[in-house]
């Protein structure tokens, strides 16, 4: 009821020829260019979504699920600041894009045209043709709708198997096991997330997860999912050879653009696994941008994967394009590498590159693990010029500005751990750990060479 | 096995509160100990409880289904705890013979159940007060074991509640009684150390001045204490740790709020017009206090110049003065430009400026501006000090979060956190782009600050209403927000985007 009330009173009213801009996804991406266009320009902007009317952050989720917050608490601007910033909010799924005509079509058949089109609509989860995937019980955890339908499925699930050793799966194995449900998590690789985290951290987190009581299948694929005579999920089979009786499937082995529509779109947008864009996040039509998760780099920069599907990128990406779009042609130029996570109780933090399978030639590490807590630190550093590469934290807080400096400019790894305690940003009266490892690090074998 | 030690200890928790509450009912016999026995159920209903809760369990936070308990998301349990703690507080306040106090002959019911204790402290017969003194100290106790145990993995939040639960036995209970016992003799004042002007709003009443001026050398220290409390220790510790020093380290009704309140801490409405609402009662109560407090002392004056030192003039015109002294303060302090906090306050101030004249002018021995003098204090002790800080303050609790009080009516709230906003070192820091919006920090804010709003933009927090508990900084996944004392400098960072991205630099 609210909701077609809502939609009546904001209904775009487009023209051809007026000037417009268009953003399809209201997520971190395609919100973060409307509100920085918006402080420069009056142009009008529509936002179109299908997932929900308002912004909402993605990430918290799985807070609604644990009944830490509500879902109205997870929408970082109330509902009045859209009308109050002049951006129209239109509900709908977007069909086509015409560049031709420069509109968009809806599926309600609704036309809005656009002098300006950002293409901001995310991903979605990856799924590799496992026999049985679209049984009633599996999905992602990504969209409102996931939360939705597992919300509804909850009450009769009492196991849950989820595939994929990623930030997601470990983030929707805690929301399961907070409803005591209990959890069945397959990982490919012999411990959690190996691919990115050093053997040390991942091992540290691998227990950490068994700790909390989920049943932690390394080495383990996925191979079916089987289902009922109802098309409900009833179990799955394991590379290991196993049954394993499930009410539902968590798939969470990454995300991929959701750019299915522009596919079946006949426009000469140009694609490949995302929407191509170049520095300035044009794509190959005049006036079509896409930034975000579901935007791909011509040419990755630097050591960054031409799909950056993270929280932040979208946010920088938002932020560049509407420079661009409001007379300041601005290429998206992120600075030093940084992200964060939680894992159950771990909180995760990392600044520039700190590669898992790191070549000792090239990259060097220091770590320091606290010998009962769980909490760890891991500089990188270039044996040769032995300038400071990155760092990974567990459990302990670091200054994220003054690792961006340290990282914007070359830095000797010395001068690092010389100026470690800086990096502090742990609560008042916590015990200065960094003290502790920096002891460490002076002592260390491989600083002592280098010296 | 924890299911049946928590709901064993639920059960065991209401027998202790239903035998204490049937003494209201049922006059018991002394020598049942219907005092231990209650207070012991609900001790060991409270420890077992938190046993279930916590024990075994890996430290970290624990919020999971806070919005879908009916005790904590405004359900009847919710209800039902409101209702009896808002009728106890209408008890105490208005209607002590139904907890069975007599000012006259010896009590009975509740209250008589504390006679022992009450020997045991202060050698009388407890009253209406000892009883409500001594449940609030031991729900604060009892619940503070509670917080320490929920978040013993944060050290911050350790040491904070240990400070209230020390000072609210010690200085708000313990000594009190003590220093009563140890000077039989004088008049009543209050003789809570930490209980200072403005909460403690009666603190220049006429009565209340007396006593203490009569009250030998204890009394003249606790007028002397007091005053160098307002004056010079309360602004310097503000200066250098916030308000937070006082609101969540020292403060009776604080630690109230972070002990038997903190369940209810996400209940605060974060809603822009609430603050709207929040900005008009905080300066409204601070000229209010301050002119009442002048008004009183200058009765006081008018009424016994024998025993003052100085004229009522010279009063009025003296606080007049300091009070301009105070706006040149600021104006110079802020001489780069006045953020819409600081006109509020100068505004604030020049009102208080133009009462005292008026007073001055208006006013005399029986009428304070045309209002008779001793209905003024009463009117205010009536509707802020009880219905406000108790009926509505703790009895509503589960319906408005636990800080509705020092939020909106808490007259010390409201100058330290003038202060706060203006002169202080304290901030909270955001820890540059690493901000996910995700709202942990707003939602458990029991102050109803939108801490994401600030967060999410990479810039510091500094809210006059901020009572440092820290648990936005507990919450937050990303590890964002610290809370820190440091220089002033850049300690408002307008911040055109968050970290991490090198626009316009190529």
């Amino acid at each position: 009821m609210k909701f077609s009330a809502f939609k009546k009173k904001l209904s775009p009213k487009s023209d051809i020829s007026g000037s417009r801009l268009v953003i399809i996804g209201n997520g971190i991406s395609g919100v973060t260019a409307a509100r920085n266009v918006r402080k420069n320009s009056d142009i009008p902007i529509t936002i179109i979504s299908d997932e929900g009317p308002y912004f909402f952050s993605r990430t918290a989720l799985m807070y609604v699920y644990m009944g830490h917050m509500k879902f109205h608490h997870t929408k970082p601007y109330q509902n009045s600041f859209w009308k109050k910033n002049k951006i129209e909010l239109s509900s709908g799924r977007v069909e086509t894009i015409n560049d031709q005509k420069n509109c968009v079509v809806l599926q309600s058949g609704e036309i809005i045209y656009y002098s300006s089109l950002i293409i901001a609509c995310g991903s979605k989860p990856n799924k590799f043709g496992w026999p049985g995937q679209d049984l009633e019980g599996v999905s992602g955890m990504y969209h409102f709708q996931d939360l939705q339908k597992l919300e509804e499925l909850s009450n009769r699930i009492n196991t849950a198997v989820i595939v994929g050793g990623g930030l997601i799966g470990v983030e929707l194995a805690e929301m399961l096991h907070s409803r005591g449900i209990h959890v069945h998590y397959l990982v490919r690789e012999s411990s959690f997330w190996k691919r990115i985290l050093p053997k040390e951290e991942s091992v540290m987190i691998t227990k950490h997860i068994m700790d909390h009581g989920i049943n932690l299948e390394l080495g383990t694929e996925l191979k079916a999912i089987e289902g009922d005579s109802e098309q409900r999920v009833k179990g799955v089979y394991t590379s290991t050879g196993d049954y394993i009786k499930c009410e539902y499937v968590g798939l969470t082995c990454g995300v991929s653009p959701n750019i299915d529509f522009l596919r079946n779109s006949n426009s000469n947008l140009k694609l490949d696994r995302g929407v191509l864009v170049n520095r300035y996040l044009e794509t190959n039509l005049p006036n079509i941008y896409a930034i975000g998760d579901c935007a791909q780099q011509n040419k990755p920069i630097g050591k960054r994967p031409p799909i950056e599907a993270v929280w932040y990128t979208g946010r920088m990406m938002g932020e560049t394009v509407a420079q661009t779009l409001t007379g300041n042609p601005t290429p998206y130029n992120p600075g030093p590498w940084f992200n964060s996570a939680k894992f159950f109780d771990i909180e995760y933090q990392t600044y520039g590159w700190v590669n898992a399978n790191n070549d000792p030639a090239n990259e060097e590490h220091i770590y320091w693990e606290h010998p009962k807590k769980s909490i760890s630190l891991r500089l990188a550093y270039s044996p040769e010029t032995e300038i400071f590469l990155g760092a990974v934290n567990m459990g302990i807080r670091l200054k994220h500005e003054v690792f961006n400096e340290w990282l914007s400019s070359p830095t000797s790894i010395y001068y690092v751990v010389e100026h470690l305690i800086e990096t502090n940003f742990d609560p008042e009266f916590y015990p200065n750990y960094l003290k502790i490892a920096k002891k460490q690090f002076l002592e260390s074998e491989q600083l002592q060479i280098n010296e | 096995m924890n299911k049946a030690l928590k709901y064993t200890a639920i059960i065991s928790g209401l027998l202790g509160l239903g035998t204490l509450l049937s003494s209201i009912v049922v006059d018991y016999d002394p020598s049942l100990h219907i005092l231990e026995i209650g207070l012991g159920g609900m001790t060991i209903g409270g420890l077992g409880y938190f046993i279930s809760q916590y024990h075994g369990k890996i430290p970290g936070i624990k919020n999971n289904h806070v919005w879908r308990n009916s005790l904590t998301n405004k359900g009847a349990w919710g209800l039902f705890i409101g209702i009896i703690i808002t009728a106890f507080y209408v008890c105490i306040y208005w209607y002590p013979e139904y907890l069975g106090f007599s000012a006259s002959g010896k009590s009975s019911g509740l209250v008589a159940l504390f006679d022992p204790l009450s020997y045991l402290v202060n050698g009388k017969p407890a009253s209406q007060w000892f009883v409500y003194g001594s449940l609030y100290t031991f729900a604060i106790l009892l619940f503070g074991i509670k917080f320490i145990y929920k978040y013993r993995n944060n050290r911050y939040q350790i040491i904070r509640t240990i400070s209230v639960m020390f000072f609210q036995f010690a200085f708000a209970y313990y000594i009190p009684e003590l220093l009563s016992v140890l000077n039989p003799e004088t008049p009543y004042f209050a003789k809570d150390l930490k209980y200072m002007w403005p909460l403690n709003y009666y603190f220049l009443d006429q009565w209340h001045l007396k006593n203490m001026i009569n009250g030998g050398n204890l009394g003249l220290f606790f007028l002397l204490f007091g005053l160098a409390l307002i004056f010079v220790i309360s602004p310097v510790l503000t200066f250098f740790f916030g308000k937070r020093w006082y609101c969540s380290w020292v403060c009776g009704c604080g630690a109230l709020a972070e002990t038997a309140g903190d369940p209810f801490r996400q209940l605060s409405s974060k809603r822009i017009n609430i603050w709207k609402l929040e900005r008009w009662m905080v300066h409204a109560v601070l000229v209010f206090i301050v002119l009442t407090t002048i008004a009183v002392v200058w009765s006081f004056l008018t009424r016994n110049p024998d025993i003052s030192i100085i004229t009522r003039n010279q009063f009025a015109f003296s606080s007049a003065g300091f009070l301009i002294l105070v706006i040149a303060t600021i104006i110079f302090w802020k001489r780069n430009g006045f953020s819409r906090d600081v006109k509020y306050i100068i505004a604030s101030l020049g009102i208080i400026i133009i009462g005292i004249i008026s007073i001055n002018v208006f006013s005399n021995e029986k009428h304070i501006l045309f209002v008779p003098s001793n209905e003024l204090q009463s009117t205010y002790g009536f509707i802020i000090g009880a219905a406000f800080s108790g009926v509505l303050g703790v009895g509503f609790y589960p319906l408005f979060g636990s800080r509705v009080w020092c939020r909106f009516g808490c007259p010390m709230a409201a100058i330290l956190g003038l202060q706060q906003r203006l002169f202080s070192r304290f901030r909270i820091t955001t820890n540059g782009g690493q901000c996910i919006s995700c709202g942990n920090c707003s939602v458990y804010c029991e102050m109803g600050i939108d801490v994401r709003a600030y967060a999410q933009r990479g810039e510091n927090i500094i809210r006059s209403s901020c009572v440092g508990c820290g648990i936005c900084s507990a919450v937050c996944p990303r590890g964002v927000l610290k809370l820190e004392n440091k220089a002033l400098k850049n300690r408002i960072n307008q911040v055109e985007f968050p970290l991490g991205n090198n626009l316009n630099k190529d």
